[in-house]
């Protein structure tokens, strides 16, 4: 009873597992070392570029009109027990099928020189974790998102570990065991639903009323996974040390796609499915958001490393993200996203930054670093754009999304508003602080005279980077209207829920 | 009478006195011959088990069914397996004498008739079959002081567990009046309340097969076994017999003592719970890899056993996929384990895989597929098993069994990976010796099953909700 798409053929299932393509090319790749190198990175540019365009399709044969989902595919897999091969695509996920799909070919680029050892084991963990990353994204049933949210575990502590820094090793495992422990009661989580729905199927769940007190615990279940994904305060800890130890590609990869993966989960499961528990935990979900946008924004502001600085900026981000989903109005849920995906443009350039001066002087040290403005001033501009896309400049990507979620904000709460905002001035401090000392200033290291401007292939990189930043941030309706009709659903949906609650204890009130 | 029931039984059996016969009049004492012939008694055995109809035969001591055929195949597949993983190791070791695949068959043979019992009496037969075949495989490597104890170790504590056994079922007996399952239930349910020398019986009935099954509290001669028997025999150890006394398990408890499963229950529950908790901590601390294998497998046990607990059908079917997914990760590292020689000499320890990513790199894929898939990571076939198990547990609000599985898992995980790191993290060690195509061949089966299963999950799953369909009537 396979059904396949209005589109005629399985478009999300082709954008999911062409990546797989690229690896099983790669794995057949024979001769020398420096010719297998190099055939691997050109194969899997064309894989990943080939699959970043069927992804542009997709954005581009988008409806935005629907609420629902599109493109949907469906095949039996356990029928017996309501689970099957369920894709589809809404507006929350459609974007980030797209970013993960762009971001994957600049790692790709990116890595061309940096990384000279096992080529080819490594493109094939980037296409595997690709493979994963958008079948997550596309999944409509639940226990096929847990695979894909599960499997992106594999590859990417492969390439931390073998390709990491000195301390790969301890951030790999911190990494897998943190993540690892918050998943397998998400599973739990997915036991409880799935015997209760008795059916894995996302949309029936949506439409599947759990018992308040088991709301409860499924949020609480749910939350241990996607709290260490976002990743919140005080489960934040390993993603300064798997940022700092990765390559930066992986960092790349880890800053734009997989803490989306937790924000995601929220706003595909945790609001919309457990209404009652999401509006009970909403004190709490704003509690932890503020203290991570102010305490990790001081934290960054002490960082003489600057990937942990970029990575504790990234805690600072998701935390306004949180507080977004969690106003449950139109204007928070969108600023949400809209953040989502300008912190996973804007951060991985920031990371690619970093990984453009690393490569050449092999340290992240900021006292190691001033005046590069002097000898490379094209780095130095794109550096500032970025750097002020994170702070949040209208103009560019980063302004709409914070500016949106504070907006929310207000509509609940002035304090949460005024302290949510709090993250934006010390943004400003620790970005400028962080630019002022690596890029102004007289160069006074020796090493540092001999550094070279950006080669045409990190142009290439940061080009299609540069060019989204600047249209999120002047013309973010082609964006906000992709998600604009799934979360005003989201939203309605989330006040239908409430309205019924409320009409129920009345009731119960006066029977 | 309807002796056909029993005939890929009595088909094994005739096969391996005949080819005791063929080994004897060898010229050369020279095992190739031997396995291959044990191999291909084991196909005939599989083709014989498809198409043996169901039926109860004997005047009510062998069953032929859904379920037997289920678990033969699964005996089979690890038996096969783990022949041709002795075939090299043993030449290898010098101790490549034609006698080892025939016990292997013979122990084989037992386990099947333990799947098939239908009676009490039958259980035991089949059990002592496997188990003194076994006894000898431990201690094959004769002039192995290791392998001689943990053969001596193995018998002694076995032997003792065997009394336990036949002393449960002499007072399943003596309460009951029958060692028919078919007639347990009525002389179960026919009193107004089950008597205590019954539940004493079936008591002693469960700890003589968990010793077998390794579940805590009856482990203590795992890791010493484990270690010191030859790693072919450990491959076998941790397949095939571990399968046959866990359906036998679930026969019971399900069919003749289904009625008193709150009675049973608790015991189940207890010995998972332990068994998850020892499994996964004890493992930590291992330095030789069987010994982390042992660990691990009384720690897999241990997650099976948390679908028995419900006594559903939805849990014995998680039981069944979960057997099936573990036959194929367990030959599998153990393939591994088989394929880990250097200068000709067997090497065991975790330290001796350091960094085997820069000098084989499809073994360390291979076993990192199956160290992956153990830790029940998706979507490698070990993940499946868990799913189900825990799903069951969950459907029958068996909540702390659950919470402790995925919680024990977590700490599992962390030696799982920590082997991967070793492979893939660390300066490498010197090169292994070329392996046998043989071990590879296991290797890469297993291997492409545990990364593919995730395709045939839907026909898996029918063929373990058709077997556990049999015991529920």
């Amino acid at each position: 009873m396979a059904t396949i798409n209005a589109a005629g053929f399985p478009l999300l299932s082709l954008v999911t597992f062409l990546p797989l393509l690229g690896v099983v090319i790669l794995a057949t790749l024979r001769g020398e070392e420096a010719a297998v190198a190099q055939n691997a990175r050109w194969t899997a540019l064309w894989s990943s570029l080939l699959t970043a365009a069927m992804s542009v399709l997709i954005w581009t044969r988008f409806d935005p009109s629907v609420s629902g989902y599109q493109f949907q595919e469906s095949v039996a897999w356990l029928p017996d027990y309501g689970v099957g091969y369920r894709m589809g695509v809404d507006g929350i996920s459609a974007l980030f099928v797209l970013l993960a799909t762009l971001l994957t070919p600049l790692c790709v680029l990116a890595s061309w020189d940096s990384i000279r050892v096992r080529v080819r084991e490594y493109m094939m963990a980037f296409l595997i974790l690709e493979t994963m990353m958008v079948g997550m994204f596309c999944a409509t049933d639940f226990l096929l998102f847990y695979m894909f949210f599960e499997g992106v575990l594999i590859p990417m502590y492969i390439i931390i570990g073998v390709w990491g820094g000195p301390r790969r090793v301890y951030a790999s495992m911190k990494f897998f065991l943190y993540t690892f422990a918050g998943s397998v009661l998400m599973l739990l989580a997915l036991l409880a639903m799935w015997h209760q729905a008795g059916t894995t199927d996302i949309s029936v769940l949506l439409h599947t009323n759990f018992p308040p007190a088991m709301q409860t615990w499924l949020f609480l279940a749910l939350l241990a996974s996607f709290a260490v994904k976002v990743p919140m305060w005080p489960v934040h800890t390993w993603l300064p040390d798997a940022h700092v130890e990765a390559p930066t590609a992986g960092s790349v990869i880890l800053a734009g796609v997989l803490l989306k993966m937790g924000a995601y989960g929220f706003l595909r499961f945790s609001v919309p499915m457990l209404p009652e528990a999401a509006a009970l935990f909403q004190p709490v979900m704003f509690t932890l958001g503020v203290v991570a946008v102010i305490y990790t924004s001081l934290v960054a502001l002490a960082q003489a490393d600057m990937k942990k600085l970029i990575a504790y900026s990234s805690v600072a981000h998701m935390g306004v993200v949180v507080i977004g989903i969690f106003t449950f109005n139109q204007q928070g849920i969108d600023g949400a996203l809209f953040q989502m995906l300008s912190h996973g443009v804007v951060s991985a350039a920031l990371f690619l930054c970093v990984g453009v001066i690393y490569d050449r002087m092999h340290t992240r040290d900021i006292a190691r670093y001033g005046g590069l403005a002097d000898r490379m001033p094209a780095y130095a501009l794109v550096f500032m754009l970025f750097t002020m896309a994170s702070i949040g400049l209208p103009g560019t990507a980063g302004f709409v999304g914070e500016f949106l979620v504070l907006v929310g904000a207000f509509r609940v709460n002035f304090w949460l508003a005024l302290l949510g905002s709090a993250g934006m001035v010390l943004g400003a401090a620790y970005m400028l602080y962080l630019y002022r000392r690596v890029v102004f200033g007289k160069i006074t290291r020796d090493d540092l005279k001999a550094i070279l401007d950006l080669s045409p292939r990190e142009m290439a990189v940061f080009a299609p980077l540069v060019v989204l930043t600047l249209w999120m941030g002047i013309y973010p309706s082609s964006f906000t209207g992709v998600f604009d009709a799934s979360t005003g659903a989201l939203v309605q949906g989330h006040e239908q829920a409430m309205r019924a609650v409320a009409t129920m204890h009345y009731a119960g009130a006066t029977p | 009478m309807n002796w056909d029931a029993a005939i890929p039984e009595i088909f094994l059996g005739v096969a391996g006195m005949v080819i005791l016969l063929i080994g004897v009049l060898q010229k050369k004492d020279d095992a190739t011959l031997s396995t291959m012939l044990v191999l291909g008694a084991f196909a005939g055995a599989f083709v014989l088990v498809l198409q043996t109809p169901a039926q109860a035969a004997y005047n009510g001591l062998f069953v032929a069914d859904a379920f037997a055929s289920y678990a033969k195949v699964l005996i089979l597949a690890g038996g096969a397996l783990t022949a041709i993983l002795s075939l090299d190791y043993n030449a290898r070791q010098g101790i490549a004498r034609f006698e080892f695949p025939v016990l292997m068959l013979f122990s084989t043979v037992g386990m099947m008739t333990m799947a098939s019992a239908a009676s009490l009496m039958t259980l035991y037969m089949g059990l002592e079959l496997q188990s003194l075949a076994i006894y000898v495989l431990a201690a094959f490597a004769r002039d192995d002081v290791r392998s001689s104890e943990a053969g001596l170790k193995y018998f002694v504590l076995s032997a003792l567990a065997s009394g336990l056994l036949l002393y449960g079922i002499s007072l399943t007996y003596g309460f009951a009046g029958t060692m028919e399952f078919a007639k347990l239930p009525q002389a179960v349910t026919g009193a107004s309340e089950v008597s205590t020398g019954l539940m004493v019986g079936i008591a002693f009935v469960i700890a003589g097969l968990a010793f077998k099954l390794s579940a805590v509290p009856f482990h203590m001669w795992t890791p010493d076994v484990y270690e010191g028997a030859p790693s072919p025999v450990t491959a076998f150890m941790s397949t095939a017999p571990k399968v046959a006394p866990f359906v036998v398990l679930l026969r019971v408890l399900i069919g003749p003592f289904g009625h008193v499963s709150l009675q049973w229950q608790p015991i189940i529950e207890l010995v998972s719970v332990a068994s998850m908790l020892l499994g996964s901590f004890a493992a930590i601390g291992q330095s030789n890899i069987k010994r982390l294998m042992a660990y691990s497998s009384i720690g897999h046990m241990g997650y099976a056993l948390v679908g028995l607990a419900p006594g559903t059908e939805s849990g014995v079917r998680g039981v069944l996929v979960y057997l099936l997914t573990y036959v194929a990760m367990s030959a599998g590292a153990f393939a591994c384990i088989v394929a880990m020689r250097r200068r000709g000499r067997a090497v065991e320890t975790i330290a001796d895989l350091a960094g085997l990513a820069k000098t084989d790199l499809p073994l360390a894929s291979l076993l990192t597929i199956f160290m992956f898939s153990m830790a029940g990571i998706p979507p490698l076939a070990g993940f499946f098993g868990k799913l189900y198990v825990f799903l069951a547990a969950v459907q029958a609000g068996l909540w702390p069994l659950a919470i402790i599985g995925v919680l024990t898992s977590v700490v599992a995980c962390f030696y799982y990976i920590r082997i991967i790191k070793v492979m893939f993290f660390d300066a490498p060690a010197p090169a292994f010796d070329a392996r046998a195509p043989s071990v590879s061949f296991v290797a890469i089966a297993a291997g492409a099953f545990t990364l593919f299963f995730v395709l045939v999950l839907g026909p898996a799953t029918g063929a373990a909700a058709a077997a556990a369909k049999v015991l529920f009537g």
